[in-house]
C-alpha cells in the first residue's frame, strides 16, 4: 500500500487496457473512453511520483491541468461524433472516410 | 487496523481494474460506459490513499460529474435511442494484443527493475489541530497549497488552460450544431 510500484503497477494496467480499447473499438465513443483510461492512468502516475517525492504538489497540480485538458478533449470528441453520426448515420471510426482522398 | 486499511485499498483496487476491464471488453456500450464510473470512483479512492483530498474531490466532480455524463449522452445520440441494448463490434483483436502485451510487460519490467531508492523517505507532516479525519493517515489537507502553486508557479499553465477549455467549449457547441448538407 505504500509502495510507489504498486501505483505504477495499477497505474501501467491502466494505461494498457486503455490502449487496448482504443486498438479494438470500433465506436468513436468508446475509443475516446479508452483515452479517458489512458489520461487518468497518467494523473495517477503524477500524484503517486509527487507523494512519494518527497511531498511536493507539483504533480497534483499536473494532474488538475491533466483533468482539463480531458475535460477539453471530451467535448469537442463528442461534438465531433455527433456530427459525423448525423452526415453518416454511423459513430464507427472506420467509416469515417470523407477526407479521404 | 492496518490490515483492515489493506483490505480496503486492494478492494478499491480491484474495483479500478475490474471495472476498467469491463470497459474494454464489454459488448455493450452502455455498460462499458457505466463502468467507467466504477474506475473513476476506483482513480479518487486511489487519490485518497495518496493524500490527495482536493484532487479526489474534483476527480469526482469533474470525471463522474462532467465527462462521464457527456460521454452517456454521447452514446445514447450516437445509437438508436429506442433499444438500451446497443451493441458494438470490435476489431482486430489478436492484431492489438500483441503490441499492448509487449508494451505492458516492458512496463512492469522497468517499474521493478528501477532502483526508486534514490527518493527522499515518506514525509509525515505534524499534524495541527482541526484536521482529525485526516489526521490518522499523517496527511494535511493540500487545497492551499494547491491554490498557491496555482497562482504562482503555474501561473501562465493556468491562464492557458482557461483559455483553452473556452476555446473548446466554443468549439464544440459550433461543432456541434445542426449544420445542413451543401450538396
Amino acid at each position: 500500500m505504500n509502495h510507489l510500484t504498486t501505483y505504477l503497477i495499477i497505474s501501467a494496467i491502466l494505461f494498457i487496457l486503455g490502449l487496448l480499447a482504443m486498438m479494438t473499438r470500433k465506436n468513436g465513443v468508446s475509443v475516446l473512453m479508452g483515452v479517458e483510461l489512458i489520461l487518468n492512468a497518467a494523473g495517477l502516475n503524477f500524484v503517486a511520483f509527487s507523494r512519494f517525492n518527497g511531498g511536493n504538489l507539483n504533480g497534483q497540480a499536473a494532474a488538475l491541468f491533466i483533468m482539463i485538458i480531458a475535460a477539453a478533449e471530451a467535448a469537442v470528441a463528442l461534438a465531433i461524433f455527433l456530427n459525423l453520426y448525423r452526415l453518416q448515420a454511423t459513430a464507427e471510426v472506420d467509416k469515417a472516410s470523407l477526407m479521404k482522398g | 487496523m492496518e490490515i483492515l486499511k489493506h483490505i480496503i485499498f486492494y478492494l478499491f483496487v480491484a474495483m479500478t481494474i475490474g471495472s476498467a476491464c469491463v470497459v474494454v471488453f464489454h459488448r455493450r456500450i452502455i455498460y462499458s460506459a457505466f463502468a467507467l464510473l466504477g474506475t473513476f470512483f476506483g482513480v479518487a479512492a486511489l487519490y485518497l490513499y495518496l493524500c490527495a483530498d482536493f484532487l479526489a474531490a474534483s476527480q469526482v466532480l469533474i470525471y463522474v460529474g462532467g465527462i462521464l455524463t457527456l460521454i452517456i449522452f454521447g452514446v445514447f445520440l450516437t445509437a438508436k435511442i429506442t433499444s438500451l441494448d446497443i451493441p458494438q463490434q470490435t476489431h482486430q483483436r489478436f492484431i492489438a494484443l500483441v503490441p499492448a502485451a509487449l508494451l505492458g510487460a516492458g512496463l512492469v519490467g522497468m517499474i521493478y527493475g528501477t532502483d526508486w531508492k534514490g527518493l527522499p523517505p515518506l514525509s509525515s507532516p505534524p499534524v495541527t489541530g482541526g484536521e482529525a479525519a485526516f489526521a490518522a493517515g499523517g496527511a494535511q489537507p493540500t487545497a492551499k497549497g494547491l491554490g498557491r502553486l496555482l497562482l504562482t508557479d503555474y501561473l501562465v499553465p493556468f491562464e492557458v488552460a482557461s483559455m483553452l477549455l473556452l476555446a473548446a467549449l466554443v468549439g464544440a457547441m459550433r461543432l456541434a450544431r445542426f449544420y445542413r448538407r451543401e450538396d
